[in-house]
């Protein structure tokens, strides 16, 4: 109330202008599949390289948002998470794999001379199946890593290097020819997917619908668990958790229900993404894909469920367009952006637009 | 088809009912504290040594319900070890630990500890400095602190007047929305206190609660110690003899992890022993 009127202003102003800002985003983001169903020649056609770019963009958001989910909230920092989008990805390529080999095998098992299906692929020629495996594979690897993780208290950098070492573990299982998911190669050559052809205008266009409708979910889902209770106790535990057992909370199940619900959006995340991109190989899990996704959360700001996702866009945005413009630079630009914003934008890029908005 | 009664077989090693259950020993003796016998908490013969060095010998300390009790003691005498003793997070080498009759201490984790009654405020003031002050007395009021009844939870009208009613005691009522990192030292230590209201614990720990606070506000801590008294059972742990001699009515003084001298603080500041642990010779 006796607050400068500018200030009070700006303070209501807030929601709103935020609210329109994120509707106009998501018309732009259903628009654009509906452009790209319009034929080649027209003004308005959106090519499929820009939509697979953007989508796969939309994908790496989602994993950014699950990182700020335990990074920016409960203060666990993730260097692993590229494993569960990883793993995500795969159980979604076994039914393409699947779906392009028919009644037969997948090219990569006839070139090893395996003449059947190793048991922990039955069954993987039904959809369904598959969507569980999606949830279940990264959702059971996140509990149990995470139960016994959070029982014995490991906390700050040592979780942080565990989940690389997991991250960089499942990257030499995966590749083995002998674990059988195609070895460094992973897996391509994707033709159908629910019986339509994976490139068809009308399949990318539903594919990158799929992956809005999970991003706008997942943002929601966070705003929900952000403004509620569970929320205030996984910030309160990032801030001080001796004080919070000392309350009578038992950390370890609130750590554990957000480190698996993080891990399960990056799986489905990583199920979207290998059908739009056409290919995913044990090069996902590798320990410097988790690194950079640490870098699109600090780099939007964490802590805040908009940041990561601004973070996640500019990042893969600058790189999209610099591997094409100055191809050898790209790494040196990371690490300057990445500098300047350490040095000059602690909270992140969001930090820059709360400023003014704040009292 | 006929059912055959089995007939009673009694089994000569069934042992239920005879177990220490069954007699009165250990949790399982009853849920929640008992201290019908006066005696809220009882420390005995308490070991706890670090790499060799001695924290407490052989410690032995016994608090009343209702007590407001004072430890005092040089830097290095185990009152801040005890307190870790006490809500589990150092466990003794040997010794027993019972809050009330029937809890056992040295068996139960921190959280369960916490859960039973006991509210600790650490030496350095301790508050979730992101959240505001109303936030931080949500999140220590007394109620199912799972994961599922976190997910929903919702205030309801009589714990928003209890909110209210803390806010007003730790004169906070003006910050409430404020985040607590922007509080002075002084409100921080007035927010803990809080916390430990909200939490409506049976015995409460303060580890220092006056270091840093103005006179104005160790004068009101002091009154607001004593009306807590009764109600609850407080251990407070401070070096300021001037607070120590407003509200104790019982001072036990440590020195190299044993209790050294207890009783009313004149008798205690008049033992020959006190004075040369603390003046030394």
């Amino acid at each position: 109330m006796n607050q400068p009127l500018t200030l009070t202003a700006a303070q209501k102003a807030g929601p709103k202008l935020t609210a329109v800002a994120l509707g106009a985003v998501l018309a732009v983001l259903i628009a654009m599949p509906l452009l790209h169903l319009l034929p080649a020649d027209h003004a308005l056609h959106v090519s499929a390289y820009s939509l697979t770019l953007v989508g796969k963009i939309l994908c790496y958001a989602i994993v950014a948002l699950a990182l700020d989910l335990v990074w920016g909230y409960a203060g666990l920092l993730s260097l692993g998470h590229g494993l569960f989008f990883a793993l995500g990805g795969y159980a979604m390529g076994m039914y393409l794999m699947r779906q392009s080999a028919g009644d037969g095998l997948p090219a990569f098992m006839s070139f090893l001379a395996w003449t059947e299906l190793p048991w922990y692929w039955y069954g993987t020629s039904s959809f369904l199946w598959a969507m569980c495996l999606v949830v279940l594979a990264p959702g059971l690897l996140a509990f149990v890593f995470g139960f016994f993780a959070f029982r014995s208290r490991i906390k700050g950098v040592y979780f942080s290097i565990m989940t690389q070492a997991l991250t960089f573990a499942g990257m030499l299982l995966f590749f083995r020819n002998e674990t059988g998911f195609g070895g460094n190669n992973g897996f391509t050559d994707f033709r159908t997917i629910l019986g339509f052809p994976i490139a068809a205008p009308g399949t990318r266009a539903m594919l990158f619908l799929a992956t809005v409708a999970l991003l706008a979910g997942s943002l929601l889902l966070g705003w929900k668990l952000a403004r509620s209770k569970f929320g205030r106790v996984l910030t309160a535990l990032r801030d001080a958790e001796n004080r919070l057992m000392f309350c009578g909370y038992d950390p370890r199940g609130y750590k554990l229900f957000i480190w698996t619900l993080s891990a399960v959006l990056c799986g489905l995340a990583g199920a979207l993404y290998v059908p739009q991109v056409g290919i995913i190989n044990p090069s996902e899990m590798a320990p410097t894909q988790s690194i950079e996704a640490a870098v699109w959360v600090a780099l939007g700001g964490r802590g805040t469920l908009i940041g990561p996702l601004l973070g996640a866009g500019i990042v893969n945005g600058m790189k999209s367009w610099f591997t094409v413009a100055f191809p050898e630079y790209w790494l040196f630009a990371l690490g300057a952006l990445f500098i300047i914003v350490t040095l000059f934008l602690p909270k992140g890029v969001i930090g820059l637009v709360r400023r003014r908005g704040e009292p | 088809m006929k059912v055959v009664p089995t007939p009673e077989v009694i089994d000569p090693i069934d042992t239920r009912g005879s177990g220490r259950d069954a007699i009165g020993l250990g949790r399982a003796a009853g849920e929640g504290l008992d201290a019908r016998h006066g005696t809220i908490l009882s420390l005995e013969d308490i070991n706890v040594s670090f790499d060799g060095f001695k924290a407490l010998t052989d410690l032995s300390l016994y608090i009343g319900v209702g007590e407001l009790r004072c430890v005092i003691g040089p830097n290095g005498a185990g009152k801040t070890t005890m307190m870790d003793v006490i809500t589990g997070k150092t466990r003794p080498d040997s010794g027993s630990a019972w809050f009330g009759d029937t809890l056992d201490l040295t068996r139960m984790s921190e959280v369960e500890i916490a859960q039973s009654g006991i509210g600790r405020k650490f030496q350095k003031p301790t508050v979730f400095e992101a959240l505001s002050v109303f936030e931080n007395l949500e999140l220590a009021q007394k109620t199912d602190k799972s994961v599922w009844a976190s997910l929903k939870a919702k205030l309801n009208g009589e714990q928003r007047e209890r909110i209210d009613e803390v806010l007003a005691t730790i004169r906070l009522e003006a910050s409430r929305n404020r985040p607590a990192g922007l509080l002075s030292h002084g409100q921080k230590q007035f927010l803990e206190i809080g916390m430990l209201l909200m939490q409506d614990p049976q015995l409460l720990l303060l580890d220092e609660p006056v270091a840093g606070m103005t006179d104005a506000e160790t004068e009101f801590t002091a009154e607001l110690f004593k009306s807590l008294a009764r109600k609850h059972s407080l251990m407070v742990v401070e070096h300021d003899m001037g607070f120590v001699g407003t509200i104790a009515d019982h001072v036990t003084v440590l020195h190299q992890g044993q209790v050294l001298a207890e009783g009313s603080l004149e008798t205690v500041q008049n033992d020959e022993r006190v004075i040369e642990v603390y003046l030394g010779r």
